[in-house]
């Protein structure tokens, strides 16, 4: 059973869009193509690839979650003071994955046995987690220190493996792990069922709470892990952190083709519409465009893949 | 004078891996109703949306009033006087009714306001031709599929058109509905007005229509006059073989109590109570609005419950969710397969085994794909449901083979107590006796079966007790040797015990 061309090519439109941006790119500047700075651009694609790998999985169930950027800042914060306090850096790891999945359920809970829709209850937690921050770091940044256990800490996010920069490595498992989950496991099949039809799904006899208090779990600990790795690039966590974010992630799985209605779409995709967006941010980097033109354009780029995938 | 207001020639259509038509011809006679019959997904829906212009025929022509046209949406096929009635409801559920009669045309007066006044007014003198009663402000979200349909079909009529299609519109429809509709297609045809009839209620097509055009799988069969072929006939070109006797009844030792219902109450039912034994068939007769489907949710945990206890072998069982339902062995076949019956976006298999997937998980919680696969194709071919893969999306199957769908999803749970609500709505004769077949067998291996139906020749065929529902309540038990249509549609109106 083979797909006609014109079905494969649907299928692959987002790597296709990829590879001919890149092509592109190369062709406008010759410093784009160069491993050092391919590395570069995975690497600062990873932070909003993983979060938008949570997205994904809300967006799938035909929800949203906002308050990921301020999760992200938050937990960051929590990292950054109990590496600076000197706590063990896998034991704040730890602290801090669960917190995020402590916020993610919060949030799953209040939707699910709240009934309160997506976009609102995680507005709230987004505005409830910045004030969080705000108060946690009294508006300052935090600084990890520069103990032992800081520079352990900062391997996280500037270290090296194979010279490969950690975070791709990360970002590679983590999507490893959300793919397996949504093409493999009941759990995936249960997300595209409840984006598809909530009520059918309730009556097929789904626990459709507790799949969407796992969903906003998994976005939650997933933005949390990308608070960790910024925080420990920069050896400290900033109070703005992480502010729109939530939409860099929303544009990375939307340009990816999942559907914002739900039931439609997978997390590979939403890799390449990371990969999209970080290389848009980079070029124009280096092509020295100031960066007030930059967000218009980003803004453009986004519109115009929106569009040319409305057409079908 | 048989003049055909609408040719279709040699229509071709073609879905990736589907030839739905091939070279099909089909007209529409003035002041006619002509049936189009055929098995689940012979083409018969692919046609009518062919000709109203939703989809885009492959090949062929379409001639109307002898002029050759092409529609390019239902909008263009309206302008020009032709009206469909769709299979699946279309309707917006968080409008009101006459805001949904009058969707795109709405009265508005000399400075574009709208003219709620005379939109309700329109929609009420429109609704009482019907016989319907609602207020046309009702939101059509709170009125039963049967309303809703009723609904559709007064949108139809009120444009006025010259040529009506109804894609099986007495589905959902109560008998008295249907007396209605029927009174209303008379007075249309005498009007001078075409109508084209699907259905898979064959004894319909004696009743109301005039000729016959059959398809099977794509093909046509050929036109007939109604006058001169019986339903037999019907059947036998429609599936290409004769049919034995519809209700294929079967007797079996009825084995222990299995589920007891005691005093159940909630906000839809008052104090219900029944016992339903291994190998048997309860029926669930009423009138629509009677709360059999409420009843039945309720028993499957998804309404909550008021009072009352339930019991399985003998146990007491607390049952808040289908998820335990199905843990229980109770399974719901839902009478409205497109709203929540099956996810639409989602394959026939994954359709299929949406309930049952921890039967096949293996290492790491992976599903098992090739078991879940292999099972899928037994449902398929068990249940001869027509599509080119078990990967097909459910929403590309025809109505009656969604609805096969829909079963085997809770047969797949292996359930003990079986609730069919409305199980063969929307299939087609061979299905159907199939389908009936497949009850039997599970009755005979011991299951219990509830069946709701709407359809009183099948609970009469099919059951052996009758439980009839009135506003709520149980207002009858009849046992099959005594079940009489007259004896149930007395109980199902509310009048108590005859005095003998
Ligand atoms: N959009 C679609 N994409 C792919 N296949 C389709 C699509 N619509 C219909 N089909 C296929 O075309 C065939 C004819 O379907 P159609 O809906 O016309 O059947 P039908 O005669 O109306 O059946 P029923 O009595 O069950 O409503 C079926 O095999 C169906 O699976
Ligand atoms: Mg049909």
């Amino acid at each position: 059973m083979k797909g006609s061309f014109k079905e494969e090519v649907m299928k692959y439109r987002a790597l296709i869009g990829l590879i001919i941006f890149s092509i592109i790119i190369s062709l406008l500047t010759d410093r784009f193509m160069t491993v050092s700075n391919i590395l570069n651009v995975l690497r600062q694609t990873s932070i909003n690839a993983i979060i938008a790998g949570g997205m994904t999985y809300v967006i799938l169930t035909s929800g949203i979650d906002l308050s990921v950027g301020s999760v992200f800042a938050f937990t960051g914060a929590i990292g950054a003071y109990l590496i600076a306090s000197d706590t063990n850096v896998f034991l704040t790891i730890l602290i801090v994955l669960f917190l995020g999945l402590l916020i993610g359920g919060f949030n799953g809970v209040v939707i699910s046995k709240g009934k309160v829709q997506p976009f609102i209850a995680t507005l709230a937690t987004m505005t409830l987690a910045r004030g969080a921050t705000l108060v946690f770091t009294q508006g300052k940044p935090i600084s990890t220190g520069a103990s032992e256990n800081a520079e352990a800490f900062a391997k996280i996010g500037s270290g090296y493996l194979f010279s490969i920069p950690i975070p791709i490595y990360i970002m590679v498992i983590v999507f490893a792990l959300a793919y397996y989950i949504l093409k493999h496991t009941r759990l995936g099949r249960y997300i595209y069922a409840l984006g598809g039809n909530e009520e059918a799904t309730s009556l097929s006899g789904i626990n459709v709470s507790k799949v969407k208090i796992l969903v906003y779990m998994f976005s939650g600990v997933l933005a949390a892990l990308a608070g960790l790795i910024l925080t420990s690039r920069l050896s400290s966590a900033q109070p703005t952190a992480g502010s729109g974010y939530e939409l860099d992630a929303i544009a990375a799985v939307v340009l990816g083709g999942t559907s914002l209605s739900g039931g439609y779409g997978n997390v590979l995709s939403t890799i390449i519409g990371a990969l999209i967006i970080g290389i848009l941010n980079n070029s124009l980097n280096l092509m020295n465009v100031s960066s007030y033109y930059q967000l218009m354009i980003k803004g453009l780029v986004i519109l115009i893949a929106v569009l040319l995938d409305r057409k079908h | 004078m048989n003049q055909a207001v609408f040719e279709m020639k040699a229509i071709s259509k073609d879905f990736p891996g589907v030839k739905a038509l091939d070279h099909v011809d089909f007209r529409i006679l003035r002041g006619k109703v002509m049936a189009l019959l055929g098995e689940n997904g012979a083409g018969k829906s692919t046609l009518m949306k062919i000709l109203t212009g939703v989809y885009q025929k492959t090949s062929g022509e379409l001639f109307y009033n002898q002029e050759k046209v092409e529609f390019q949406g239902t909008r263009a096929s309206q302008e020009k006087g032709i009206a469909i009635i769709h299979q699946e409801l279309n309707l917006v559920p968080e409008l009101s009714v006459a805001e949904n009669i009058f969707l795109g045309r709405e009265p508005i007066n000399r400075y574009g306001k709208l003219e709620w006044k005379k939109m309700w007014e329109n929609a009420g003198v429109l609704l009482d031709q019907l016989g319907m009663h609602f207020s046309p402000k009702t939101l059509v979200s709170k009125l039963s599929i049967g309303h809703q349909q009723m609904v559709e079909i007064t949108k139809a009529l009120s444009l006025n058109a010259e040529i009506i299609i109804m894609d099986e519109p007495t589905d959902a429809l109560t008998t008295k509905e249907t007396e209605n509709l029927f009174r209303i297609i008379h007075q249309l045809r005498n009007e001078g007005k075409s109508i084209v009839y699907i259905t898979h209620r064959l004894e319909e097509v004696a009743e109301i229509c005039d000729y016959a055009t059959i398809l099977r799988d794509g093909k046509l069969i050929g036109e007939y006059d109604v006058k001169e072929i019986n339903q037999d006939k019907i059947i036998e070109f429609m599936v290409g073989r004769k049919l034995t006797e519809q209700y294929p009844r079967v007797d079996c030792e009825i084995g222990r109590k299995v589920l007891s219902v005691n005093n159940l109450s909630n906000k839809y039912i008052k104090n219900i109570s029944f016992d339903v034994f291994e190998g048997e068939i309860i029926g669930i007769a009423g009138l629509m609005g009677s709360m059999r489907t409420e009843l039945a949710k309720t028993i499957y945990g998804f309404y909550p419950k008021e009072e009352g206890r339930i019991f399985i072998n003998e146990e007491e069982v607390k049952i808040n969710s289908p998820e335990l339902a199905i843990k229980n062995g109770i399974a719901y076949v839902s009478e409205d397969r497109k709203a929540n019956g099956l996810i639409l976006s989602l394959s026939v298999k994954e359709n299929m085994s949406i309930s049952s997937l921890k039967t096949f998980k293996c290492f790491l919680s992976k599903i098992d794909k090739k078991k879940e696969e292999q099972v899928a194709h037994q449902y398929v071919d068990q249940m001869s449901i027509a599509t080119p893969s078990i990967h097909q999306l459910v929403k590309n199957l025809s109505g009656g083979n969604q609805q096969k769908v829909s079963i085997s999803k809770c047969l797949m749970t292996a359930p003990k107590i079986l609730i069919l609500d409305e199980p063969t709505r929307g299939v087609d004769v061979g299905a159907k006796k199939e389908i009936y077949h497949l009850i039997n067998t599970f009755k005979q291996k011991g299951m219990c079966i509830i069946m709701i139906s709407s359809e009183i020749p099948e609970i009469m065929g099919m059951s052996d007790r009758i439980l009839v529902m009135h506003e709520g309540e149980i207002s009858g038990v009849i046992h099959h040797s005594e079940a009489t249509q007259h004896a149930i549609m007395r109980y199902a109106v509310g009048l108590k015990e005859e005095n003998k």
